[in-house]
């Protein structure tokens, strides 16, 4: 049965939780959609976002969403850093996709058995004054621990679009996708500017991270669950476009809240990723995807 | 390789492997090479769609648990013996397979990658809510009495294993060095070129996924009676994903030998470390070897060999 | 002496042999000497990465202390008792393999299970086999479908192993005035929430509970406020869940958000046994009904479990895993108790003798008494029904004493009564 309530709420809480969704998939729209690099391991580098959260969290008590802020330069750094061995052992001999796939697939290993040697596999979880409180509009709840994430990541999305669109090197970063020798030509050093799209894209993964371990307990594996939903995102919304992006994690969330009140949670998944593969199907360019 | 000596090659690792069930009672080796050759032949199925033709599939495990839950429905609904369900699991994977293919008509690259993904996503998704086969509840196969003149049940699998890697093996060599293979690489290499040269693109296409389909299915459909216990979570394994992957990237993918090396390296590593090391360790040799070989390696062993013969008659 | 080159290489030949079986007769003798401090093996897979990584690395931590203790004493029959063991990477397909090695390879004396009905069910068919005595660590119902006489389950579910894990939930219910009614279930789509969901169901037909909502999520649901808004759609007076750590987290934190009111709430949710869970969660635990196996409270105060914790916690500290240990530690050192005192008193190896021994005899254990019953399962069983109560935020050390898990059944071990309903 289907009441006005129950309806309201359940958008409401899909669109927070696709918000989420976008602050997760948002790096790899970033490195995959405008540099077509197949960074598998993007939910792994969201994991370790999600530790340096928890250790930072539990020793001095700061809030979670300013610690993943101040941590995103560091991870810029990685992000460069790792380009720079991709970039080497791939891009410069013209071996791309499949060996790098193959190359993020280690990677994701790799960072995952470290987190496990170094904090083994118990539940991380944060505390924060907002968490388990509710904001109440009429018959419609915001819970803060879904409603803070979804707002970080409205403005992180904002903030990438800008910067993507109005700075120098944002549009380098679109134009390298484009076409990179008219691209070399303008004056812009190619490599230089994938290495600061890279780097951006893993300093987003921090915090993304911070707000998965605001919403749940994490642990070194549960990287793993989002490969599927974060490189879904990124295909639906089509590549290239941050705000394609957005609304397809959008509806991602939504989808997944709706058939979860309505029919049975059980079949969330393959609805969510049924529509994938319709979209896949009828327009593989995506929503805004540029053909 | 000419081909006397492949199948003479052939003909002597089968017969080595009845030699060795003769021989070896300890069943701890027949379960160490059931998943070795397994993972084999996961990898040489992927190596047909992926190396050879140049589409690459995410979703590996969704084929190889097709496999298996047919042989769960099968068993529960007929009892039929493993023969049947082998052929019943092929089936069914070449079937969806032949459906994958006609996806490569619309998605090309990544894109058909996330395709693969989905599709294995949405399997698992069914299969979850399939309570006949036990759903997410998993489900029982108890090890059956008879296993012919061996001597235990593991021993017959792990020989029914070799035989179908084998033929896998057999298969993948015609694909390659057949004129049908040619079609592949030059699909592979350009496929608009392909097309505009006469090459049947669609139909070979179609071929190729399906036979990958069909062998991942056959891959699978041993697997209840190996386990045990089937459930959702293990027959959907991320590891068969990746190692399908990975074993044919390392080992080369252009090559038909390619995979098979992989395997033999890496599923032996992986089988060691299991009992020695043990522990995360088993997920760090997987993350290095690819790493370290992918960026060395990018042609994979075949690769590396073919240069040092190379540069070797220089 | 032999004067030919021909004498002397014959000569020296006999020399040689005679020092050879010299030599092999003095390590015959000093072996059967040695045989004395050979070492006695027990083998097992655990879980030490991947899902259920979190119970397995602490049940290795318990099981390494029975080792050192039972040494300490002197070992088993006078031998020293060794641990080997493999990483089954919760992967069920690794099972068979680890096991045949530790038996034909490794030639352990003994073997004990890994931890999860998906680890426990693949070794069966080799351990039925070998007809070997199997110790077992918490696997739901896990021998329903083998039935072999050599199984020992120390989880205490009881012997209906399925329908036992909730029966104390829904008898909770039916003691209250007015009786509840209506009851809804949701699980998460995994082996044990499933099961213990299929348990539920049948509690609650059998007694006459009306169910109105029965569904199942899938495990990497991310936000549970949806799920739980729909069963509040549905007004439930109980509501009964199946789930593992993270969902148990969500689940409990999305009912707190949301308002879920209802009047029995909880029921089969792993992970709220857990140290860091309770910590984190806090105040939102209070009113939850939950089942657990041994809780700090004065009726559970069984000999040498202090103790054992005491040691639990000096070595789990900065290890990753679960601080306090209540939950599988003390059944993992259990388990090991009870197939050493078993080796102690047939005073052999000989695994008929050892199950034989294991059917009929009540054990003392860091657990209670503890007795088997059909199908390797406990005889009575002893599937704790608590209540959180007075949780304070972000406290770790109130979940080390009493006061904070009220038992409420069964009778035998109550330490208090149910606070109902859980919230109007």
């Amino acid at each position: 049965m289907v009441s006005a309530d129950l309806l309201a709420n359940a958008v409401a809480a899909g669109v927070l939780l696709g918000g989420f969704y976008a602050a997760v998939a948002i790096g790899l729209a970033i490195v995959f959609g405008q540099l077509d690099i197949v960074n598998i391991a993007h939910p792994a580098f969201i994991i370790v976002g999600s530790y340096v959260a928890w250790i930072v969290n539990s020793t001095f008590g700061f809030d979670p969403v300013l610690i993943g802020v101040a941590v995103a330069p560091l991870f810029f750094g990685l992000g460069v850093a790792i380009y720079r061995l991709y970039y080497a052992a791939f891009e410069r001999t013209g071996q791309e996709s499949l060996s790098g796939l193959a190359f993020f697939f280690g990677v994701m290993f790799i960072i995952e058995v470290v987190l496990i040697m170094v904090y083994g596999v118990d539940y991380r979880l944060v505390q924060a004054d907002y968490i388990g409180r509710t904001w109440s509009v009429g018959f419609v709840d915001f819970p803060l621990r879904m409603l803070v994430p979804f707002t970080v990541a409205v403005a992180l999305t904002g903030a990438v679009y800008l910067y993507l669109s109005r700075t120098f090197m944002g549009r380098a970063i679109q134009a390298v996708a484009q076409d990179r020798l008219a691209l070399q030509l303008m004056g812009a050093d190619p490599v230089r500017v994938k290495q600061w799209a890279f780097g951006l894209g893993i300093a987003t993964a921090a915090i993304a991270g911070a707000l998965l371990i605001i919403i749940g307990p994490v642990e070194p594996s549960v990287g793993r669950q989002y490969i599927g939903r974060v490189f879904a995102i990124v295909v639906l919304g089509g590549m290239g476009s941050i705000q394609g992006m957005f609304i397809a994690g959008l509806i991602l969330g939504v989808i997944e809240s709706m058939v979860s009140t309505f029919v049975g949670p059980s079949w969330a998944p393959a609805v969510a990723f049924g529509v994938l593969g319709l979209t896949l199907a009828l327009r593989p360019a995506g929503l805004f995807g540029r053909q | 390789m000419s081909s006397a000596v492949f199948w003479g090659t052939l003909a002597a690792v089968f017969a080595a492997g009845l030699a060795l069930t003769g021989l070896v009672e300890n069943e701890y080796y027949y379960n160490a090479l059931y998943l070795i050759l397994q993972a084999m032949l996961m990898a040489v199925a992927w190596n047909i769609l992926g190396g050879f033709t140049g589409y690459v599939n995410f979703g590996s495990a969704g084929f190889f648990a097709m496999g298996a839950y047919t042989t769960v429905a099968l068993h529960k609904a007929l009892g039929l013996p493993l023969p049947l369900l082998i052929l019943a699991g092929g089936a069914v994977g070449g079937l969806v397979g032949l459906g994958v293919g006609y996806l490569t008509l619309r998605l090309k690259g990544v894109y058909f990658a996330i395709a693969t993904l989905a599709m294995a996503i949405v399997v698992e998704t069914l299969i979850n809510n399939w309570t006949y086969v036990g759903g997410a509840r998993g489900f029982y196969i108890l090890t059956p009495e008879k296993h012919l003149w061996f001597d235990s049940y593991i021993q017959m699998l792990f020989v029914v294993m070799l035989l179908l890697t084998l033929a896998a093996v057999a298969v993948s060599r015609i694909l390659n060095s057949s004129r049908l293979g040619r079609g592949l690489a030059a699909i592979r290499d350009d496929e608009i070129a392909a097309e505009c040269a006469g090459v049947p693109t669609l139909k070979l296409k179609l071929i190729s996924a399906s036979v990958m389909g069909a062998m991942m299915g056959v891959a699978g459909a041993p697997f209840p009676f190996f386990v045990t216990f089937v459930d959702p979570v293990s027959a959907f394994n991320l590891f068969i994903a990746v190692n399908a992957i990975a074993m044919p990237m390392i080992g080369g993918t252009a090559h038909w030998i390619g995979p098979v090396i992989g395997a033999l390296l890496v599923g032996t590593t992986q089988e060691v470390v299991k009992v020695t090391v043990s522990s995360e360790m088993n997920v760090l040799i997987v993350g290095i070897m690819l790493v370290l070989f992918i960026t060395l390696a990018p042609q994979g062993i075949v690769g590396l060999a073919q240069r040092l013969r190379a540069r070797g008659s220089r | 002496m032999p004067n030919t080159s021909r004498g002397y290489l014959q000569f020296a030949g006999r020399a040689l042999g005679a020092l050879v079986v010299g030599a092999a007769l003095a390590a015959a003798a000093g072996g059967a000497a040695a045989q004395q401090q050979k070492p006695i093996k027990i083998g097992f897979s655990m879980a030490l990465t991947g899902g259920l990584a979190g119970g397995g690395k602490g049940a290795l931590i318990a099981m390494e202390i029975w080792r050192d203790d039972v040494n300490k004493k002197g070992g088993l029959l006078g031998r020293p008792v060794e641990l080997v063991y493999y990483d089954d990477a919760t992967q069920p397909a690794n099972v068979p393999g680890i096991y045949t090695k530790l038996i034909d390879v490794d030639k352990v004396d003994l073997v004990v299970s890994g931890y999860g009905t998906n680890l426990i069910a693949p070794a069966m068919p080799i351990i039925m086999r070998k007809k070997l005595v199997f110790p077992a660590l918490f696997g739901l119902g896990a021998n329903e479908e083998f039935k072999y006489d050599r199984y020992f389950q120390i989880m205490p579910a009881g012997p209906e192993p399925k329908t036992d894990w909730s029966k104390g939930f829904f008898q909770l219910a039916l003691e209250q005035k007015p009786r509840p009614k209506t009851v809804a279930i949701v699980a998460a789509d995994a082996e044990f929430a499933l099961n213990a969901a299929a348990g539920a169901r049948e509690n609650a037909k059998k007694l006459g509970f009306q169910i109105v909502y029965d569904k199942t999520y899938p495990p990497t649901t991310t936000d549970f406020t949806p799920i739980v808004r729909a069963i509040q759609a549905t007004n439930p007076e109980i509501v009964y869940v199946g789930s593992y750590p993270p969902d148990s987290v969500g689940m409990v934190k999305a009912a707190n958000e949301i308002g879920l009111k209802t009047k029995l709430f909880g029921g089969g949710m792993v992970g709220l046994q857990f140290a860091a869970i309770q910590k984190n969660l806090g105040p939102m635990l209070n009113g939850v009904v939950n089942y657990d196996f041994w809780v700090p409270e004065p009726t559970l105060n069984f000999k040498g479990v202090n103790e054992f914790l005491a040691k639990y916690q000096a070595a789990a500290k900065d290890k990753g895993v679960d601080p306090l240990g209540h939950y599988l530690p003390p059944f993992a050192y259990a388990y090991l108790e009870v197939l050493g005192q078993a080796v102690q008193a047939t005073k052999s190896l000989d695994h008929g003798k050892l199950a034989a021994y294991m059917q009929k005899t009540t054990f003392d254990t860091v657990v209670g008494k503890v007795k088997f019953g059909r199908n390797g399962e406990w005889a009575t069983s002893r599937t704790l029904q608590v209540q959180f109560r007075d949780v304070q935020k972000d406290n770790l050390e109130q979940f080390a004493g009493p006061g904070k898990r009220v038992v409420l059944y069964p009778k035998e071990w109550k330490s208090g009564n149910l606070a109902y309903p859980y919230k109007q």
